[in-house]
């Protein structure tokens, strides 16, 4: 069974018929071909292909694209605004909160996630936020100063 | 006012290709989905030993939307990184030999149909014993795996050089222990994936693949498809980690070829986590018995190691991890009388691999483990039983490894002061502790896997009309940085701006063969091709600047921007200098070598000597600061401070990350990490169950960047990427027992262990006051 859907994905309204069955995450990346979002398990253990829906952060490999109607999808795809990157995406960048950048895409859309509700985290607020998304390269230290130098350029204005 | 050459060697350096990771842009093999592909399934053995009777794909092959089956008949040619052990089909022929192990693939329309068709294939068999432990494998009267092992060891090293029996009546204590060290996974974030495109017209097939070795891959795919190499192009897109398990072909990428070829099409094979956890390459589970003699003053006087490593059912690297893990003995400290015993082995388990440190890690971790209870039992600083073994470099170790610069001195140093272990060691309070160990690793292998007689890397530089000078290389970029350290070291040279350069990597079409990122050679011996690239594009500039300033090429002053002749002279651009070299040259390319040197090759003391051969040694040292807490078992490890010789770091903020990722590598390896099997069947593929340290787990990393500037490294430079991860592990169990005075001797340490070893001693303490 197929129904049509319709729902706001990175900032356009879309309408489109889906398949019950159908995951987010395959829905975006195999249907839209959307491919910053990552598949990085076998279901709901490490993060890579979180999303926001309405502004807070799902993992996309658990969310049936049926039960987005009427909500608001965010991928990576969306934060670079004329080709600037977000403040959060300079975070991760600028501070090397990314190597081998697979896990990145997740880390950024929990962070752009977790900003949104708190602009100014704590350590341990980040740690709490981040807790569920998997990083093999970095050992974190640098994803934390990532995040907290994203909430600094925010803060200021530098970026959004 | 003219501003002088750029620098970037020795700063802060966001990746250049970071925008691309940050914004979702950048391509993984996973994400080339066009329209047309055939997706691809494999079908595994439930069966952990067995003699195929049949595969039966007929019920699959009846699936509409099948495009094509392939099976072990389709190929009987094996692969193998070692060209001394080439033993494994890339689909299993005639038996199967570890639970998980390709047996038959499907190409399909799309992946539920491929599923579906894989459902249906079945095999018969005839079951043979099964062994999962190196013990039983061993035993007498095993079936051998592969019928040229008998006894299942893939490889026996002994060696002894010096008299350890003089060396132990040497010393004022001597003590034994044994270790057990768990199978560990690399288990990078990106999932193994193949996107193979054959060409039936040309007869040409293009392999995308999630690879840390191109060129391997492309032997590989033209032995198995017995194709002329050629006819095959491979492109490494980018890479989400590897870790070492990428660091040989894999059945991966050489399955999804030979369903393209029998399809006429494009196949996308993506392994689901669980199958890359069955594909494995990780560290072996290894036993280890050191016996050693520590004198008063602090002296090692002999070492004894005996190493068994339960290798899985392919040889893969094996022979070179067993070698490995012997050779890597030395070059750390001075030592004199060392004797190793070796043994890898054959086990119906998933093949071990190449895993970050490659065989020095758990040797390592028995090694300063031992050290530590040794010296505590002197009554001695381990700082100063450090101190007590260093070596004279440069030299070269008993079994001829040349050591150049040896930093160990400073990393020690610098962990001792910024732990402030002399004021804290001690007086940290209940259930805390400070533990420190070392450790060290190769910059690349001296003496390249396939010996062609080629340099070991090759770098192209292509200059042309619009004053782009483009970086043509093979280096895998994986996630440690190797693109922009090596466009870096370009622009170095060049007094260039990065952005002036581009990097083009990965693609067999375009760039020069390289061998590819693994035993942390990219930087040096990459580094050093690009220099010389570099440099003789810099002569070229200069000379066409000379004939433009009407001077002579040595009064030529290059500032990178501007050329000119002294400091009063308004000079050239760049573009003018370029305009004028090419002239009559037309577009420019050179190239730029490095062969490592003979002196570094190893010796031929004993058989498999030159493994451990490099051009230059990292070094690095770490203290650890836990809390145990008594009630749960639970280890928390509170700061890490680690000192990494790195040579020069070329990219500080590059050198720290990675220095960051081993320690916390090692970190999960020595607290968490451990793959778990009932009967062969693989019960952790998953990251749940095989427990990654989360962000919540993981403690503050300081890092002390040491400098010994390696005389052979690019601008002085090593390896920055392995080195520290060993240092960990025995960091952390020496700082437990410091906190609790408990020594464990398994890894990895987790609340079950600790908490029952507390346990026990709790029980044991109530007997002895009881008795008494």
């Amino acid at each position: 069974m197929a129904r049509l859907l319709t729902f706001v994905l990175n900032g356009r309204t879309r309408t489109d018929a889906v398949p019950d069955n159908l995951l987010l995450l395959d829905y975006l990346r195999e249907v839209l071909r959307l491919t910053g979002t990552k598949t990085g398990c076998d279901g709901g253990e490490c993060g890579a292909c979180t999303v926001l829906v309405d502004d807070r952060p799902r993992l996309s490999c658990l969310t049936l694209t049926a039960s987005c109607e009427g909500k608001h999808i965010d991928t990576v795809e969306s934060l670079a605004e004329n080709g600037r990157l977000a403040a959060v995406q300079r975070g991760f960048h600028e501070k090397l909160g990314s190597q081998c950048g697979y896990c990145t895409p997740g880390f950024v859309m929990a962070t752009e996630g977790l900003l949104r509700a708190n602009p100014a985290p704590d350590e341990a607020q980040i740690k709490a936020a981040l807790g569920s998304n998997i990083c093999r390269c970095t050992g974190y230290v640098k994803i934390i100063e990532a995040v907290q130098h994203a909430a600094r350029l925010r803060a200021s204005g530098e970026a959004r | 006012m003219m501003d002088g050459p750029a620098h970037s060697i020795g700063t802060y350096v966001p990746m250049i290709d970071g925008p691309e990771k940050v914004s979702g842009r950048a391509k993984y093999t996973a994400d080339f989905i066009e329209p047309g592909t055939l997706a691809g399934r494999i079908y595994r053995s439930p069966y952990a030993h067995a003699e195929i009777l049949a595969v039966d794909v007929s019920e699959a092959a009846k699936l509409p939307g099948v495009v094509a089956i392939v099976t072990g008949a389709d190929c009987d040619k094996a692969f193998g990184v070692l060209p001394v052990a080439r033993t494994e089909h890339p689909l299993a022929r005639d038996r199967v030999r570890y639970r998980g192990e390709p047996v038959a693939a499907v190409a399909a329309i799309d992946d539920a149909t491929a599923a579906e068709a894989v459902r249906r294939i079945s095999m018969t068999v005839r079951e043979l014993p099964a062994y999962f432990t190196a013990e039983e494998a061993m035993a007498p009267g095993a079936v051998a795996l592969h019928d040229h092992r008998p006894g299942n060891i893939e490889r026996d090293v002994l060696f002894e050089l010096g008299s350890v029996e003089d060396g132990f009546a040497e010393a004022d204590l001597v003590r034994e222990r044994s270790y057990l060290c768990a199978e560990v996974c690399q288990n990078q974030m990106e999932m193994h994936a193949a996107v193979a495109d054959y060409d039936r017209e040309r007869d040409r097939m293009t392999v995308h693949a999630s690879t840390q070795v191109p060129y391997y891959v492309h032997l590989m795919l033209a032995r198995i498809l017995d194709m002329d190499m050629a006819m095959i192009r491979v492109v490494k897109p980018h890479v989400g980690g590897g870790f070492g398990c990428r660091t040989e072909t894999l059945n991966v990428e050489l399955i999804a070829a030979l369903l393209a070829r029998k399809a006429g099409g494009r196949v996308r094979l993506v392994v689901n986590r669980e199958e890359t956890f069955i594909t494995h390459r990780g560290r072996p589970e290894t036993a280890i018995r050191v016996k050693m003699g520590l004198a008063k003053d602090g002296r090692i006087t002999a070492v004894e190691c005996e190493c068994v490593q339960r290798g899985g059912a392919h040889s893969g690297y094996g022979i070179v991890t067993i070698l490995y893990s012997g050779s890597m003995l030395y070059a750390l400290y001075d030592l004199h009388r060392v004797k190793y015993v070796g043994k890898r082995v054959l086990t119906n388990t998933p093949p071990c691999g190449a895993f970050r440190g490659h065989g020095t890690v758990d040797v390592r971790f028995a090694f300063e483990a031992l050290l530590d209870e040794m010296a505590q039992a002197l009554a001695l600083d381990p700082f100063a039983v450090r101190r007590a073994n260093y070596l004279a470099a440069p030299g070269f170790t008993d079994n001829d490894l040349m050591v150049n610069s040896y930093g160990l001195p400073d990393c020690v140093d610098w962990v001792e002061r910024e732990s402030g272990w002399k004021a804290r060691k001690g007086r940290l309070g209940p259930g805390k502790g400070l533990g420190m160990a070392c450790s060290h690793y190769i910059s690349g292998a001296s003496k390249p896997v396939n010996w062609t007689g080629e340099p070991h890397a090759t770098v192209k530089l292509k200059l042309d009309f619009d004053g782009s000078v483009v970086l043509l290389t093979g280096a895998a970029e994986i996630g440690q940085g190797s693109s922009t350290v090596l466009v870096q070291t370009v622009a170095e040279v060049l007094g260039l701006d990065l952005g002036r350069l581009r990097i083009v990597t990965g693609d067999s079409e375009v760039v020069p063969k390289d061998n590819g990122s693994y035993s942390s050679r990219v930087t040096f011996m990459v580094g050093n091709a690009a220099i010389d690239a570099a440099q003789t594009l810099k002569r070229v500039l200069v000379t066409a600047a000379a004939r433009k300033l009407d001077c002579r090429p040595e009064d030529v002053e290059c500032l990178g921007e501007l050329y000119r002749a002294g400091a009063q002279d308004k000079g050239v651009s760049f573009n003018e200098v370029v305009t004028e070299a090419l002239k009559d040259a037309g577009t420019i390319t050179v190239t730029g070598n490095y062969s490592t040197i003979p002196e570094s090759h190893g010796g031929k003391k004993y058989r498999g000597a030159a493994i451990g051969g490099t051009m230059g040694y990292s070094y690095s040292a770490q203290v650890v600061e836990v809390s145990v807490d008594d009630e749960t078992g639970v280890v928390t490890v509170d700061q890490v401070w680690v000192a990494h010789d790195c040579g020069k770091a070329l990219n500080r903020l590059a050198v720290e990350g990675q220095v960051q990722g081993s320690v916390w590598m090692g970190m999960g390896q020595a607290m968490s990490e451990e793959t778990g099997y009932h009967d062969g069947l693989l019960l952790t593929g998953n990251m749940l169950d095989y427990r990654v340290p989360t962000i919540a787990d993981s403690p503050p990393i300081a890092v002390g960047i040491i400098e010994s500037n390696d005389p052979h490294g690019p601008f002085g430079a090593k390896e920055a990427g392995e080195g520290s991860l060993a240092a960990f592990l025995p960091a952390l169990a020496n700082a437990i027992a410091d906190a609790v005075d408990l020594r464990f001797d398994t890894l990895p340490v987790t609340p079950d262990r600790v908490f029952a070893a507390l346990e026990k001693r709790q029980r044991e303490r109530r007997a002895g006051a009881k008795a008494a």
